[in-house]
């Protein structure tokens, strides 16, 4: 069963305005597209659209939680960023207000929509702020409790909401908690760290490799920032290599920060399923992932070469 | 609030007094800072906090507060000053300007600062920051205002139209921004770095209640909060037309004052001129 990440962030928004009357939703003219259309329904007087104007719109979200408010600001990820990104900086993070900024359309799930509206990017640009918690729910049912963590979680964060339809691969009962990733598969052979949709990429994956006689460990990293260094670290020691799987650029994303984190405390090699240093082009959201090469195969591909490149380095 | 303007004019003189000399001890201690454009904001800050502002020193975020954001954040000198006549900071602290250690750093800081509800520093955010303060006052029901002063300069920066924009949209009429229009900016005057043309109409357009009056002018600037707060059915901007430097016969309407730091025998000569 395959549901798009916003529609099950709409109806997760719509359950958490019944729960905590504080939640108030900004949307910077794409309601219909982010899905906060069904809090505007819901709860009118809580639903507050700024236009297209995402400086304005992070500002406003700052000044709701300055007055206690706990504010989700939603635009598409690459316009929200980069035109608010200033604003993030100083309104939000120096400032340590509690905004919950949603970026949509990440990846290249807006599809044809091709490159201007493809954000491969948001992860590196929200990362590098101090204080701020990074998040990619890996599915539906995850979107939901990310949701209500988003609002009991004190501080600025930044979500990634895509448009496109992704496997549903958790259950209900499965528990999410910010900063503690999942594992789920455990194997031995090489650790598979990945995020969103490229979490249920791995696990196809790891059927076709265990054909071949690997076991891989595949760790849903639905919280890029903080990193859960513990279980990395776990889970590094008993395989001693890696493979980074997400869909945004190859650089700052979250093979750079596992990268950064391991080259510290615990070097070992690592390969990375991620974008080319490129734009997106206009296709469906399948053709793009072909081309950028954020597929089941290329993941098989890299954990071969991950593992040919720890031999090399053993010897 | 019950006011009388006599009254509130006197407070606000002999408190403007004392800020004008605390702006020059604390940029010619720190030996930086922007002084200029510190002492052209003085009177109004004054007025606006011994008059209209409801803050509480003892309980700086006590939820029924009003508002003031300094958007154009390199003014701060004047805001630390008038917290300190307000008794959320203490006189002698107000040397920790721009020191490592302290709580008065360079920008405004809401981390560090009692008194301080939102950072800045990086222009053109606050009027967003009051708006939103104000939506969520309409929502809470609260009779809470907010004001915001931005620089003449900082009106170059596209945010502030958004956020122009919004406060009309939602006819925000507890927002009350601030002009403050003394007519120079880092690189030299504003109309020969970018004029801001007709900036009365500009406002005015924008759907604003658009105020005009001498910053300087404590019965103009009093009598423009009263006008703003009777205002209901919008956001009023004060556009203040200002001396940067005001005060220090040297230092007024000189760019140069923008941002540079008094020498000994400057803080002197000063400190004479505002006895």
């Amino acid at each position: 069963m395959k549901i798009a990440p916003r529609e099950a962030y709409g109806k997760a928004l719509v359950e958490l305005g019944k729960e905590n009357k504080d939640v108030v939703v900004l949307d910077a003219d794409v309601a219909k597209a982010s899905m906060t259309v069904l809090f505007k329904e819901a709860f009118p007087e809580r639903f507050f659209d700024l236009g297209i104007a995402e400086a304005d719109i992070i500002g406003t979200g700052a000044g709701f939680a300055v007055a206690g408010k706990i504010p989700f600001v939603n635009a598409y990820a690459n316009f929200l960023l980069g035109n608010g990104w200033e604003q993030i900086r100083i309104s939000v993070c120096y400032a340590n207000q509690n905004v919950k900024i949603i970026g949509h359309n990440i990846g290249a799930s807006a599809g044809k929509d091709g490159p201007t509206h493809l954000p491969l990017e948001d992860i590196a640009l929200t990362r590098v702020f101090p204080g701020m918690t990074v998040i990619e729910p890996v599915d539906a049912i995850e979107m939901k409790k990310a949701v209500m963590a988003l609002a009991a979680h004190k501080g600025p964060a930044y979500m990634r909401v895509g448009r496109a339809p992704v496997p549903v691969i958790t259950k209900e009962e499965d528990l999410f908690q910010i900063g503690k990733a999942n594992i789920m598969r455990i194997g031995n052979a090489v650790s598979v760290f990945a995020c969103g949709v490229m979490v249920s990429k791995a696990l196809d994956a790891a059927i076709e490799l265990k054909k071949l006689g690997i076991e891989i460990e595949v760790i849903n990293m639905h919280t890029i920032k903080p990193l859960d260094e513990e279980c990395i670290l776990k889970s590094v020691k008993k395989t001693g290599v890696v493979v980074t799987a997400e869909e945004h650029t190859q650089i700052g994303g979250l093979g750079g920060a596992i990268a950064e984190f391991l080259a510290a405390h615990n070097p070992v090699p690592i390969k990375f399923v991620a974008s080319p240093d490129r734009f997106g082009v206009c296709g469906t959201y399948e053709e793009l992932h072909e081309i950028l090469g954020l597929t089941k195969e290329k993941i098989i591909e890299k954990v071969i070469a991950a593992l040919a490149m720890k031999k090399a380095v053993n010897k | 609030m019950v006011r009388n303007m006599e009254k509130v004019i006197e407070e606000a003189k002999n408190a403007a007094k004392n800020m004008r000399r605390n702006i020059l001890k604390m940029t010619h201690e720190a030996q930086g800072g922007h002084p200029g454009g510190c002492l052209s904001a003085t009177d109004i800050i004054a007025v606006l906090y011994k008059g209209f502002l409801k803050v509480d020193s003892q309980d700086p975020k006590w939820s029924g507060r009003d508002y003031f954001f300094l958007s154009k954040g390199h003014a701060v000198p004047t805001l630390y000053a008038v917290l300190s006549e307000m008794g959320f900071l203490t006189e002698k602290e107000l040397l920790d300007f721009r020191k490592l250690e302290g709580r008065l750093p360079a920008y405004p800081s809401c981390e560090l600062t009692p008194g301080i509800d939102m950072a800045s520093g990086s222009l053109g955010q606050g009027l967003s920051i009051a708006n939103g303060t104000m939506l969520a006052a309409r929502l809470n029901g609260t009779e809470q205002r907010a004001y915001v002063m931005l620089g003449d300069g900082e009106l170059h920066e596209g945010q502030v139209w958004e956020a122009m924009m919004t406060a009309y949209h939602y006819k925000l009429n507890n927002v009350c921004a601030i002009v403050d229009y003394n007519k120079l900016q880092l690189d030299g005057s504003i109309d020969e770095v970018k004029t801001l043309g007709d900036l009365r109409a500009k406002w005015v357009s924008f759907g604003w209640n658009t105020l005009e009056i001498d910053g300087h002018d404590y019965e103009q600037i009093y009598k423009a909060f009263e006008e703003a707060i009777n205002y209901k059915e919008g956001p009023t901007v004060i556009i203040a037309n200002t001396v940067k430097g005001k005060g220090v016969s040297f230092m007024e309407n000189e760019v140069g004052w923008h941002c540079a730091a008094p020498s000994d025998e400057q803080l002197k000569i000063a400190l004479e001129e505002l006895s």
